[in-house]
């Protein structure tokens, strides 16, 4: 089983059609990837999907960065 | 105001026969059909188990392999076909002309499939399960919105629904927007990929689809006597329509010219031609009006020819009627003996086809033509197409509610 954090940027990767060298964990969604609206949330669905798992509308909306991606799968799964 | 005259400049289209024009066209004068057994999906429960599809497509191959998710199949194969006719005219955005160029491309059911999937997802784990880009992946102005996106296209920007006469309604419109003055160029055509499991069970309890299972590439066969309903097609085809002076200044392409459009209602039924074709004689006869022309002016017309019992033998009716006493002249083909029938898109690749008869000089064939209805009695161009001389053709596209559309396209 890969890492949390390998799991996470497949996920960002396979989403925002980003290359994987700039899916850095400071690397942000929107600013650095592209991703508009839209993408966020689907973005969002995707890692519910792959951690089985519920993210909060007031939680999802501070995910902005790879990094508190990875930060909110550990705290709430590990 | 006099009209400004109107001349198409570029064309593109994914087919059952090919993902191109040339591959498309090719097969259409080789008498090929694009029919096939549905792989898709489990057939087993479904009357009619074949469609004609559209094979070997890579949206990729478009655009951003990205936004591939952000659309329905409908969405693709429009866009798809938009960029091979906007590449084929030449035509580039500027600060100064953005304005004046449009896209008019619609689809008569639109993103089915997405639809589909999507309440599955919501059925299946809550509405939480919708993906954010469920709306704008299926609502039919998306090929319109993505290729105005895309280029910088800053002209009118619609998508006309009027089921199987989608096509033929957005090339009038686009022609009309035109010389009217509110556009120099528009990009014009429809979509459709309806042969999912809610297309092919919709059509299928309609009764409106051949149940021919043992021989799908014969099941589309306008006017023969054995025919029994019309074969669902998806595709896309896009007209670039542009002012004659601005193309003859920019030395565009110019395939032919856009010379008449006419439309009517049958106030009838929902699914049944109106009796002897009143509707369809009416539009051809509006057409033939707005181009100034009489019928027997127009050497060939490629018709609405569906396949369907009804539908075939009330076009040949009011072909007879509208051409009167030179009856005996009318040269009539049903391209969706090889296309099947591409609903809102059906319309559009028949103009292509259209403008491309009139840039070979050859006329279509009408396959699978054995035994003639004896309801039927015009030329129909059995089975194999024919070199001719042709100044005027005429595209016929009817729908469900009673829309109609008539198109003339010339040579020039």
């Amino acid at each position: 089983m890969s890492s949390i954090e390998d799991r996470v940027k497949k996920i960002v990767c396979e989403q925002l059609g980003a290359k994987e060298e700039d899916v850095t964990a400071q690397a942000s969604f929107i600013d650095d990837l592209g991703a508009d609206s839209l993408d966020t949330v689907n973005l969002v669905m995707a890692l519910e999907e792959e951690f089985e798992t519920e993210i909060p509308d007031e939680e999802s909306e501070k995910l902005q960065t790879v990094q508190n991606a990875i930060d909110y799968i550990n705290t709430h799964l590990a | 105001m006099s009209k400004r005259r109107v001349v198409v400049t570029g064309l593109g289209c994914i087919s059952p026969l090919g993902n191109n024009v040339s591959t498309t066209w090719e097969g259409i004068l080789g008498g090929k059909s694009g029919v096939n057994l549905i792989e898709n999906f489990d057939t087993e429960k479904f009357s009619t188990k074949f469609a004609a599809q559209v094979k070997d497509f890579n949206a990729a191959d478009y655009m951003n392999p990205k936004d591939t998710k952000k659309m329905d199949g409908f969405i693709q194969y429009g866009y798809a076909a938009a960029v091979e006719a906007i590449k084929d005219s030449g035509i580039v955005a500027t600060e100064k002309n953005a304005g004046r160029i449009g896209v008019a491309i619609g689809s008569g059911i639109g993103g089915l499939d997405t639809i589909e999937k999507n309440y599955a997802a919501m059925t299946r784990s809550g509405p939480r399960r919708i993906s954010p880009f469920f709306v704008p992946a299926a609502i039919i102005n998306m090929i319109s919105g993505n290729v105005s996106i895309e280029y910088g296209f800053k002209g009118p920007n619609i998508a006309i629904t009027t089921a199987c006469t989608t096509g033929t309604h957005n090339i009038g419109y686009s022609a009309r927007t035109i010389a009217y003055g509110d556009a120099d160029v528009m990009i014009s055509g429809g979509a459709e990929m309806a042969s999912g499991m809610l297309g092919m069970g919709g059509f299928g309890a309609a009764r409106a689809l051949s149940t021919r299972n043992d021989d799908p590439q014969a099941a589309s066969r306008p006017w023969d006597k054995d025919r029994d309903g019309f074969v669902l097609g998806d595709g896309a085809a896009v007209l670039v329509l542009e002012e004659y002076e601005h193309a003859k200044a920019r030395g565009a392409t110019i395939y032919a010219e856009v010379t008449g459009f006419g439309m009517s209602g049958d106030a009838y039924h929902m699914t049944s031609p109106s009796e002897n074709g009143a509707g369809a004689a009416a539009s051809m006869q509006n057409a033939l009006n707005d181009a100034g022309m009489n019928a027997a002016d127009v050497n060939y017309i490629n018709a609405h020819g569906t396949s369907t019992l009804a539908g075939d033998v009330a076009e040949s009716q009011a072909c007879k009627s509208i051409y009167g006493a030179d009856a005996d002249k009318i040269v009539i083909s049903s391209t969706k003996s090889m296309t099947g029938h591409l609903l809102g898109a059906a319309g559009a690749i028949e103009a292509l086809f259209c403008v491309l008869a009139l840039r070979d000089q050859v006329v279509p064939g009408t396959i699978n033509l054995d035994n003639v209805d004896p309801a039927c009695d015009l030329d129909y161009v059995p089975n194999q197409s024919r070199q001719m001389a042709l100044q005027h053709v005429l595209s016929n596209s009817f729908g469900f509610g009673g829309t109609n559309g008539s198109l003339i396209f010339s040579k020039i």
